[in-house]
């Protein structure tokens, strides 16, 4: 079978970097396994308890870079309460203790702490990169370890966690000899810091190509930073607000021309529209602009600064740019190929900003579009059926509408036609998020169309059984399911237990399934962790095993039950 | 954020007792929605049949999913009529310093109870509805096109409840509706009491956002971070915006008795003149009947005390709070240094504002008093 060497076969592994890849590699034979392993240098694990630390350091001694995932995607919308899991300290305690040479260490969900982040700071000497997204239970004080301790930090980048500021003046913390920074984002951040400090680091970080700063850092500090760092390729904008005939804002205007390396542009915390007019010309050649979380500008000063953005693939834009401003961008950004449109205030159906319209000039307008999440107050069938003509791309494709169960306002039928209509011409979607009035309808089509799916995201769908019946029989390809408020039950659950091994996960929550149902499964497939999730307090698991439970997470695991599960967790 | 509207309800109507009498709007199946948020839609203050009864832009309906009398159809086109595009007169948004943000605190606990009452209700209706189809959809949707599959009448207890006030007088059909689908809700919760796992599902909301608003629990599915930054942006921009400088220069405008409040961007007009003309527009509503006399285009404005005169008609002065927190009467300085010492506007009724403008006082005594109202 093995022609060549064992360094031979190694370095042709050198060249499969992506993780499905060199996981089918291990596959092949005993040999390859072997020599996979040692070789490998980057792991991915999409649910932090499938695996132990343990288990992972034995298998990938040469280990340099993880990404860990923890908690179910609907931990973001509150559905998983507080405590549920996803600790990253005993990942990182295990690490320390190994002879594992850990550089990069990615987070998402997960609950981190100030004592894990010393721990990491001070035990892996070549750790260079450190990336927290949606991560909590951590405060400045753990970032100010990071900056202390690891002399060769390259990227500390902090997106969207909940941290705790004590504005213990942190970024003083990386020290003098510090200026390998490649990368560093601390826009969540909502304390003060060091201006003077930030200046002098910026100055001493030539590789600096990532800056995103936080609502704290003023305009004229932002001058200042560009001055000393020309060549950012990427820029988060704090706060942004001067008055446009200032000294400060003549000098910012000169030096945001000399910054011809920016590529991506986000931020605006704090934005007085006025001063927009600085950033055009560097709009020319962005190709990311991420807007969506300033507030601050309305329609006509989004629109104005999309129609200098030619070359722009990715746009990140609140609702109120409207669908007259999303005309805009399809006539001006030809190149998009994905498009975030975020409600600007999400429980108010007023102003509904964008709509059906500002979807179909979109599809029409822009070719590559391939990735869409697009936040609306009302879609029809025909609009999506033009979208799906006009878009046949797509690998991600999430629509919310705000009403859950909004029918087609022209029409008053079910979506099922339009989002039919968009799996039957994207063959190659991966991710789909249904919203609006849907019956068993559209999960038939799902399941005949989308081959390629592997997560699906329902809530508030479907009839009976049947929808969840189609999708799991029908794609294959399916690694998460969430769904919730739909009227899914027993005989779906029970049907094809077997199909929940090839999955990562599935979340049910207030759907119709019973404790008993979960018994048998859980009971069936020991391979498999069932979760329920129980918080209220006549929970008295005395146990009927007709009633419904709320909330259940199941996922395949190597290493079976959790240890560190809370109380309001059932284990079955 | 949108305040709760139950606020309204408890503030303007007393009628409505029970929290959980919160009208869950039928979606889909050519029933009309009735949404909460749909209040925003009305544009309709120009709609003479409605306006009147429309001050506040809400409407308190009590009735069931799709249950729906001639009347409220009516009027529910004519709340659609507010057509995304228009400019609406007066864009009754419930913004954040909209209405009832007085009242909210005093919404949140009971609102939340009733909420989750009706959601624990509905949430075992939900189980009637797929099994024994014959839930009251159904009966309720019989002027409409049959409901293709109980999933079409389907309302997943859990999806937003939809409250629509009303400030219309109680004599209207409202009442009347009142009585039957209250009684109906509300067995549902005490029959299914204790004999499920579900959870309310108000229970873990957790967020900064107001959770008396009737909401689903993660719907929208938003992060929180985003939400909550997003809220944190837009309140500072509009401090950034109190001060004077580049940018719209918002403050609040408060009404004497109007149960919620305003603001304008003071940077927007250029004159008392515009300013007046807009806060008429915006509080004609509560002052009916004063509307049109004043206004008048093409004629000249003699003076900065313009303003006072204009509104001295309706027995109401224009009165702004200063930089050092003392309350003037609108019209004694030039525009300019008004705009940049302004920080709130207050409409107050003449016989208040003894001290300000004895003038202004005497001349509304003299004219003919008229009745106002809001909300009837």
């Amino acid at each position: 079978m093995n022609y060549f060497p064992d360094e031979v076969v190694e370095h042709v592994f050198d060249f499969i970097t992506s993780h499905k890849d060199r996981n089918s590699v291990s596959l092949v034979c005993k040999s390859w396994y072997k020599i996979e392993r040692y070789s490998r240098q980057r792991v991915f694990i999409g649910n932090c308890y499938s695996i132990t630390p343990q288990r992972l350091i034995a298998r990938f001694p040469g280990l340099k870079s993880l990404t860990l995932k923890g908690k179910p995607h609907f931990a973001d919308f509150n559905l998983v309460p507080h405590d549920w899991g996803g600790f990253v300290d005993p990942w990182i305690k295990a690490l320390a203790k190994s002879r594992i040479g850990l550089e990069e260490l990615r987070l998402k969900r997960m609950v981190v702490s100030d004592d894990s982040l010393e721990l990491l700071s001070k035990s892996f000497p070549n750790f260079k990169s450190l990336v927290l997204v949606s991560c909590e239970g951590f405060t400045t004080d753990g970032v100010a370890a990071i900056a202390a301790n690891c002399r060769f930090l390259r990227e500390l980048d902090l997106q969207e966690n909940e941290v705790e500021d004590h504005r213990g003046h942190w970024l003083s913390c990386f020290p003098e000899s510090c200026t390998s920074l490649v990368s560093l984002n601390f826009a969540c951040l909502k304390g003060e810091i060091n201006l003077a400090s930030l200046e002098r680091l910026v100055a001493r970080s030539p590789n600096l190509k990532s800056l995103r700063l936080n609502r704290m850092v003023p305009l004229d500090t932002l001058q200042k930073l560009l001055m000393r760092a020309p060549q950012l390729v990427d820029l988060g904008i704090g706060s942004y607000v001067d008055d446009p005939s200032s000294e400060v804002f003549s000098k910012l205007k000169t030096v945001i021309q000399l910054c011809n390396s920016i590529r991506s542009l986000s931020g605006f915390l704090e934005v007085a529209p006025c001063c927009m007019s600085a950033i055009y010309p560097i709009c020319e050649n962005l190709t990311f602009l991420n807007l969506s979380y300033a507030p601050g500008l309305q329609g006509n000063d989004l629109t104005k600064l999309v129609q200098h953005c030619r070359k722009l693939q990715r746009l990140w834009i609140l609702d109120c740019i409207g669908d007259k401003g999303l005309g805009v961008v399809a006539s001006t950004c030809k190149e998009l190929q994905e498009l975030r449109v975020f409600p600007s205030d999400p429980f108010d159906a007023g102003n509904a900003a964008v709509t059906e319209e500002g979807l179909v000039l979109i599809s029409s307008g822009c070719p590559k579009l391939n990735s869409l999440l697009y936040f609306c107050h009302q879609m029809t069938n025909a609009a999506l059926i033009t979208v799906a003509k006009n878009c046949t791309n797509f690998i991600r494709f999430r629509l919310c509408i705000l009403d859950p169960v909004k029918a087609d306002p022209v029409t008053n039928q079910p979506l099922d036609e339009g989002f039919g209509a968009i799996v039957r011409s994207n063959k190659s979607l991966k991710r789909l998020s249904l919203s609006g009035l849907l019956t068993d309808q559209v999960f038939l089509y799902i399941g005949m169309y989308a081959k390629k799916l592997e997560m699906l995201s329902i809530a508030f769908a479907g009839d009976s059984n049947k929808g969840m019946l189609y999708v799991l029989n029908g794609c294959k390809k399916l690694r998460k399911l969430e769904i919730r408020d739909c009227p899914f039950g027993d005989v779906a659950l029970l049907e094809d237990m077997g199909k929940y091994e090839t999955m990562r996960s599935l979340w049910m929550s207030s759907c119709e399934v019973t404790l008993g149902a979960c018994k048998i499964l859980a009971k069936k497939m020991p391979s498999l962790n069932l979760e329920i999730i129980n918080e209220s307090e006549q929970l008295e698991f005395s146990l009927d095993d007709r009633l419904l439970v709320d909330k259940m997470y199941l996922y395949r695991t190597l290493v079976g039950h959790r240890k560190d599960k809370p109380e309001y967790v059932l284990l079955l | 954020m949108s305040p709760p509207l139950l606020g309204v309800e408890e503030e303007v109507q007393s009628s409505v007792s029970s929290p959980s009498v919160e009208c869950i709007s039928e979606n889909g199946m050519g029933l009309k929605e009735r949404n909460y948020l749909g209040l925003s839609d009305c544009s309709s203050v120009d709609s003479s049949g409605v306006s009147s009864n429309l001050n506040l832009a809400t409407e308190l309906r009590l009735g069931l999913p799709g249950s729906q009398s001639p009347e409220r159809e009516t009027e529910f086109c004519l709340l659609n009529l507010g057509k995304l595009d228009e400019k609406p007169l007066f864009p009754l948004l419930p913004s954040k310093d909209g209405i009832c943000s007085s009242s909210q605190k005093n919404v949140v606990t009971g609102n939340k109870r009733g909420f989750s009452d009706t959601m624990d209700g509905f949430s075992e209706v939900k189980g009637y509805v797929y099994t024994e189809k014959s839930w009251m959809f159904h009966e309720a949707g019989s002027d409409s096109e049959s409901p293709q599959s109980v999933g079409h009448g389907k309302y997943p207890g859990n999806s937003g409840v939809n409250v629509i006030l009303s400030t219309r007088s109680p004599g209207v059909q409202a009442s009347v509706k009142q009585d039957e689908p209250a009684n109906v809700l509300q067995e549902q919760p005490r029959a299914t009491n204790g004999t499920s796992l579900k959870q309310t599902v108000i229970s873990n909301n957790t967020t900064g956002a107001p959770a008396a608003k009737a909401q689903v629990v993660g719907w929208p599915p938003i992060r929180p971070f985003r939400t909550k930054t997003l809220a944190a942006s837009s309140k500072n921009n509009d401090e950034v915006d109190g001060k004077p400088g580049p940018g719209a220069l918002f403050v609040k405008v408060i009404m004497d008795g109007a149960p919620y409040l305003r603001k304008v961007d003071l940077r927007t007009y250029s004159t008392y003149q515009e300013l007046s003309s807009a806060l008429e527009k915006m509080f004609s509503c509560f002052t009916l009947g004063q509307c049109g006399s004043h206004g008048t285009a093409g004629k000249e404005i003699l003076s900065e005390s313009r303003l006072k005169d204009l509104l001295h008609g309706s027995e109401y002065v224009v009165t702004y709070k200063d930089k050092d927190g003392d309350w003037m009467l609108v019209g004694d300085v030039p525009w300019e240094m008004f705009i940049e010492t302004c920080k709130r506007l207050k409409i107050m009724k003449s016989s208040n504002a003894i001290g300000l403008a004895p003038r202004a006082v005497e001349k509304s005594k003299a004219n003919n008093k008229k009745e106002f109202g809001y909300g009837c």
